[in-house]
């Protein structure tokens, strides 16, 4: 059984500052608070978790596990299991890939910002379980070796469930499956070659986990924290009565503030299995996405209506983020870069959100208030978001330093109506360009009621410099910023005209 | 043989399966700890009160050590002693280790070192060239100067003259496994430490100064690393110092491995540069003359940096004869990450700006850059085996570099010729101008750039190696040399030499880990040279044995020694025939001793640094690469559409791997050349410090239409069977992909592109605004 790494941690330090004081080192500094320590060992495992999941196809039971222990952590020091890699500790490299399956498929996730409670009743596969019961290698393991796909070996585990994975679900867009996976040795050349050699043959039947779960998720609710209800109503009553708490949707966020802020979260709340939030409704009139829909689930739904943000989703982040990412948490942590937020206002989007019983719904560009400040109550989560049916004419443009898996610098949402030769309507927001995502109301205003042509852009592309003022930093500058937004109108109209406007779309 | 054959990477299946160990993998006891370092938040002044009670009684933590906690040398300095492990009380960067934690985990240790409360005497950073500059912060007395002839005066009489400066950013080395150690005492004083390290010896130096012991109580080893590029040539240093001491003082192993942020943040990167030019030529582009200002910073210890800043010097010719040359080089000291060796190792930067000079020479003149390349090109190789189609008219001419070296190898002329021939060069560069001509937005450039890498360590001595050698009673053989496999397929070439030499299957070769115990006194994995020096000393090694086995074969059958032959398994003596087991259980009961070390020093190489004079380089290594790339004049976005690359790998003892060495070097080099852009702040603080700002190439960047062939050559020098060094070369091949965003953005305007490096998004639109607006 796992113990809770404090608790293991405080056991060791007493045992070994007895032998450290005995030893009586010059140069030792001990620790003289052991008594204080075991105090919030008692505390802290109150908090703890039971949870059971499928581990290379065996049952693994677990009590009173600790509710930021990554997946990566428990493989790596609890099991020992050390084939999976830590490279970033931060999901941005794919080393630590794993594959994870519940009743919606298998997922390649990222085990590093991955925790323990979120794989209740999920099936993991590591890369120790990829190879068959007899040591036979699984196809995309024999294509790495044949066609030199490793060289160093340290990113190749990640590779190999990444490619697992796609193998598994059909996928064959190679770059778009691997986006999320770093190599520094190959060049991708040949790994690629080795993920084309390898689909063509048949998923071997031991990596087929879909359909073994060993438990309902939702049959066993966590009624004392950290919390996991099976429903938002549930979860609606729970984060009334502990507004404090802090929710986790997919962690790819929140993560972050373990593994790289060494944060303690306090009372966690695990949304994961609210199902009833993972619902896209699509009508007539709306398109309504449930807060935990994930960003692979948004970009299928999306790519039919309005395939320029599906673009843009295909390279937002990678395939293991986009699987635990969420159009709810991508919203509610109000960051100024999400890239969500700036496509769904120019969709004239509206938030759901719902605090206890009682629901309310706003413009989406009236949620994010200042840097770091929403206009979400103490016990108020995002429910959902919607906007209308309408016919396509929204074009986003993701600016970053690298296409795929990177924060965009400038992401410019165009959403622009021309009838008869004019400007109806126009709806223009930015990520990247203030320190919310934000609307250019002076842009759109000089476009409204104009005529469509290259004057009216030129005109409107000097209001820029009226709706915003942006920042420089370590991804780009204010003024390249400024200029890269007008270029964008430019580029809109230059698309509308049918020229060619991305060097994505040329070849040699 | 098992030489030239494409054999997979030796832990090919190791890999796939996830059981490749690394050091972080090795199993501990449940008592081993774990050490993080607390990092100084200024760049640069003294600790005025460090308060460490926090640390002290955070969860977890065992030990907290300072500088004078330390028993014996505080001092992690490949080279000047100038590195102290933990801060003596000054301050030279931010992220500098200031003390130790030792904690029960990892985690635990992370924790609490972020909890020191240090009060600082803060004192103005030097951080830019003109700081350093100004303050006269810098590596050695002054800068150091290599000529050939009179260059100014070349300059001065030349036709024409171009002249500019070129800014080349570092580049952060991204090794997928971050920097480790972990230390197991031993008894006695003795330690074993299992380090992520190209240079095992360097380590074990280290630590031994560190314990105060001599180097026969330190043992380190490593199996693999996972990459290393330079990065872990010196910097692994003060994790398995740190492991080192922190386990003698507990008794208990110790295992630290940086966090991505701390390897980062901690550990030196590329030297960045800055380089002014001069070049004087004629009307055809033929070079009269070229000047060199360069300026490095090194960050805040000497680490390599001499070497480095000397190999630009170095490079700075490249491919071209230049009958004039004066390369000043300056060594700055500045309050920043101690800048350290990456593949390369200053030539790639050196070499750029000389790509840059010719390029504009032929922007200057209007010509197809191929054309003027070609003109500047050292003659041909003279022996007649190589440079089909090359001009050896000027054989009694000057061929020399500006550091006096006669070039005898050039393979340039015909490795260009035959890559413009079968990348189609003449027909696409006529369509990626139609291309331009009808397309205002998205722009194509198409560029050429050679290669001339020059292969030896310049610190003459370190050209050497050994090996260890034993064969087994069964016929099985344990190899042992004391080069590291950090992925480029080394331990595999040389096991191929083994098999080779023995005649036998891979399969009865074991490789080993390096062990300082089995074969001492190793250089450093790195200037390229693995395969060179180590396959040459298991050569040696293995001939020994298998010298010895024919003498004892030969005696008992009444033969000569030299008619015996080892081949497919077999030992044949005239009419007796054994299988190599056999043969080696009949000359174990002979008593014959089936041990043996193997030696080797490279021949010819002399060097006088100082006067920049001598044969720093035994050969030459050659490649050609051609890249196409698309660029979107609105943003500055680009993409490599197309690259051809001719590589010459010599005789390659396995053409597989070195065709992966050359992808992967070209990608890298276009990364450090586009994409990964490293930011300081004014405070000096970096702010790229993790792979969410810090963008080294993904998937989709690697070009869509990639074509890597080898040069059919063979090294003219007796290299281990006639091969050439593959590690660092193909790095260079990246430079194409910047020329050729030059290029692209020359169809804006009619001034010429001085575009820097790296090649961002905003530096190419950047760079473009300038071109419109015609400066």
């Amino acid at each position: 059984m796992l113990r809770c790494s404090t608790a293991f941690s405080c056991q060791i330090t007493v045992r070994l500052s007895n032998v450290m004081l005995q030893t009586g080192s010059a140069f030792l500094s001990m620790s003289h608070r052991r008594e204080t320590r075991g105090d919030a060992r008692v505390k802290r495992r109150v908090l703890n978790m039971d949870i059971t999941f499928l581990l290379n196809g065996e049952t693994v039971e677990l009590s009173d596990v600790s509710p930021t222990m990554t997946l990566l952590d428990w493989l790596r020091e609890d099991r020992h299991l050390t084939g999976t890699k830590e490279g970033c500790n931060e999901g941005d490299c794919g080393a630590c890939t794993v594959m994870v399956t519940d009743c919606d498929g298998a997922k390649a996730l990222n085990a590093c910002i991955l925790f323990m409670p979120q794989l209740q009743g999920k099936a993991v596969r590591t890369v120790e379980g990829v190879s068959g019961p007899d040591d036979e290698l699984h196809p995309v393991q024999q294509a790495m070796i044949d066609h030199h796909g490793s060289q160093c070996g340290f990113c190749t585990p990640g590779f190999v469930m990444s490619m697992t994975t796609a193998h598994l679900n059909g996928e064959t867009d190679f770059d778009r499956q691997l986006a999320g996976n770093l190599c520094r040795c190959t060049g991708y050349a040949p790994i690629i070659r080795a993920a084309k050699a390898a689909a063509s043959q048949p998923v071997p039947v031991w990596v087929k986990d879909a359909g073994r779960r060993v438990v309902d998720p939702a049959s066993t609710p966590q009624n004392q924290p950290p919390y996991a209800p099976d429903n938002s109503d549930a979860l609606a009553a729970l984060y009334v009565a502990n507004p404090d708490a802090v929710l986790v949707a997919g962690a790819t966020d929140v993560g972050l503030w373990v593994t790289k802020g060494l944060r303690d979260l306090g009372t966690v709340i695990f949304l994961g299995n609210c199902a009833d939030l993972k619902t896209i409704a699509i009508d007539k009139d709306t398109v309504r996405l449930g807060a935990m829909v994930d960003m692979n689930a948004m970009g299928a739904a999306i790519n039919d209506l309005h395939p320029s943000y599906g673009e843009m989703i295909r390279r937002f982040a990678s395939v293991q983020v986009r699987g635990a990412a969420t159009v709810g948490g991508n919203i509610a942590n109000g960051s100024p870069i999400g890239d969500n937020p700036p496509a769904l206002i120019a969709l004239d989007a509206v938030l759901h959100l719902r605090k206890g019983d009682s629901r309310r719904s706003l413009p989406l560009e009236e949620f994010f208030i200042t840097y770091g400040k929403q206009d979400r109550r103490p016990g108020e989560f995002v429910e959902a978001v919607s906007f209308p049916r309408q016919t396509d004419r929204l074009k986003v443009y993701k600016l970053s330093k690298r296409f795929d898996q990177d924060i965009s610098a400038v992401c410019g949402c165009f959403n622009i109506t021309v009838e008869g030769g004019t400007v109806t309507a126009a709806r223009i927001a930015f990520g990247g360009m203030a320190a919310t995502p934000k609307r250019a109301t002076a842009v759109e205003t000089a476009l409204i009621g104009q005529p469509w042509n290259s004057d009216t852009i030129g005109t409107a592309q000097a209001e820029f410099d009226v709706d915003y003022r942006p920042m420089t930093d370590m991804r780009a500058s204010a003024r390249y910023r400024l200029a890269s937004a007008k270029a964008m109108l430019a580029r809109y109209y230059a698309d509308d005209q049918g020229e060619l406007v991305s060097v994505l779309e040329v070849s040699a | 043989m098992s030489v030239a054959k494409s054999l997979p990477h030796d832990a090919a299946r190791l890999h796939v399966t996830g059981t490749a160990r690394y050091v972080d993998d090795i199993p501990t006891p449940a008592n081993a700890l774990h050490l993080a370092f607390g990092k100084s938040t200024i760049a640069r002044g003294t600790i005025n009160t460090m308060n460490l009670k926090e640390v002290k009684n955070a969860p977890g933590v065992v030990a907290v050590l300072v500088a004078d906690d330390l028993p014996f040398a505080n001092d992690v300095s490949p080279s000047a002693h100038d590195e102290p492990m933990l801060s003596d009380g000054s301050v030279h960067y931010v992220g500098q280790p200031v003390f130790l934690v030792v904690a029960t985990s990892h985690l635990a240790a992370r924790k609490a070192a972020t909890l020191g409360q240090i009060e600082y005497v803060e004192e103005t950073p030097i951080l830019t060239i003109e700081d350093a500059l100004a303050a006269n912060a810098r590596f050695e007395e002054g800068p150091r100067i290599y000529e050939k002839g009179d260059a100014k005066a070349a300059i001065n009489a030349a036709a024409r003259v171009v002249e500019g400066t070129f800014e080349i950013g570092g580049q952060e080395h991204f090794y997928l496994e971050g920097q480790a150690a972990l230390a197991f005492p031993q008894e006695g004083d003795d330690m074993l430490v299992h380090s992520s390290t190209q240079h095992p010896t360097e380590i074990q130096h280290k630590v031994a100064e560190a314990l105060g012991v001599p180097m026969h109580g330190v043992r380190v080893e490593i199996r693999r690393m996972g990459g290393g590029f330079g990065g872990k040539e010196s910097q692994g240093n003060a994790l398995a110092v740190s492991c080192a001491v922190a386990a003698r003082l507990t008794g208990k192993p110790c295992k630290m491995r940086y966090d991505r942020d701390d390897d980062m943040i901690i550990t030196g990167k590329r030297h960045d540069f800055r380089i002014s030019y001069q070049a004087g030529f004629d009307e055809t582009g033929r070079i009269a003359g070229v000047s060199f200002m360069q300026y490095t910073r090194c960050g805040w210890a000497q680490d390599l940096s001499l070497p480095v800043a000397d190999r630009a010097m170095l490079h700075s010719d490249n491919a071209y004869l230049l009958p004039a040359c004066r390369i000043e080089s300056h060594r700055l000291k500045t309050n920043m990450q101690s800048a350290t060796a990456y593949r390369g190792f200053g030539g790639p930067q050196g070499m750029i700006a000389i790509e840059r000079v010719l390029d504009h020479i032929a922007h200057d003149l209007g010509k197809d850059p191929v054309e003027v390349r070609c003109l500047n090109y050292y003659a041909a190789r003279g022996d007649g085996l190589g440079a089909s189609g090359g001009d050896t008219s000027n054989q009694n001419e000057d061929n020399t570099t500006p550091y006096g070296m006669e070039v005898e190898d050039f393979e340039l002329h015909g490795m260009t010729a035959s890559l413009l021939e079968s990348s189609d060069y003449a027909a696409r560069r006529a369509a990626v101008a139609e291309w331009n001509a009808s397309h205002e937005t998205v722009k194509k450039g198409l560029a050429f750039s050679p290669v001339k890498f020059g292969i030896s360590f310049t610190l003459t001595f370190l050209n050497q190696a050994g090996a260890l050698v034993h064969v087994y009673q069964d016929g099985s053989v344990h190899l042992n040399h004391g080069g590291t496999e950090m992925g480029q397929g080394l331990f595999q070439k040389v096991a191929q030499v083994a098999a080779s030499r023995f005649g036998i299957g891979l399969e009865a070769v074991k490789i080993t880990a390096t062990d300082t115990a089995k074969v001492p006194n190793t250089s450093a994995t790195a200037a390229s040279s693995g395969s060179d020096l180590n396959g040459m000393a298991v050569k040696a090694a293995c001939d020994t044995i298998r010298d010895r086995m024919a003498e004892f074969l030969a005696q008992h059958h009444q033969a000569d020694a030299e008619t015996v032959q080892f081949a497919n398994g077999r030992v044949t003596v005239g009419e007796a025939d054994y299988s190599f087991a056999e043969a080696a259980a009949l000359a174990y009961q002979g008593r014959i001793s089936l041990s043996a070390t193997g030696f080797y020093k490279t021949p010819k190489v002399e060097w006088d640094r100082i006067k920049g004079h001598g044969r720093p380089f035994f050969y030459f290594a050659y490649g050609a690469s051609i890249t196409e790339v698309a660029v979107d004049t609105w943003t500055g976005e680009n993409r490599i559409l197309r690259t051809d690359i001719l590589h010459d790998a010599g005789a390659s003892l396995n053409p597989d791997l070195d065709i992966g060495q050359v992808e992967g070097a070209y990608v890298q080099g276009a990364g450090w050349l586009t994409t990964e852009e490293l930011v300081w702040d004014e405070a000096g603080q970096l702010r790229t410090h993790a792979p969410s700002t810090y963008k080294i190439p993904a998937c989709s960047d690697r070009p869509d239409v990639f074509n890597v062939a080898l040069w059919d050559g063979e090294n003219p020098e007796e290299t281990i069977y006639r091969s050439k060094a593959v590690g660092e070369p193909p790095f260079m091949l990246g430079i194409s992909a910047f020329l050729a965003l030059s290029d692209a953005i020359s169809a804006c305007g009619d001034s010429y592109p001085a575009l820097d490096a790296p090649a961002t998004a905003e530096q190419v639109w950047s760079t473009i605004q300038r071109v419109r607006n015609g400066v």
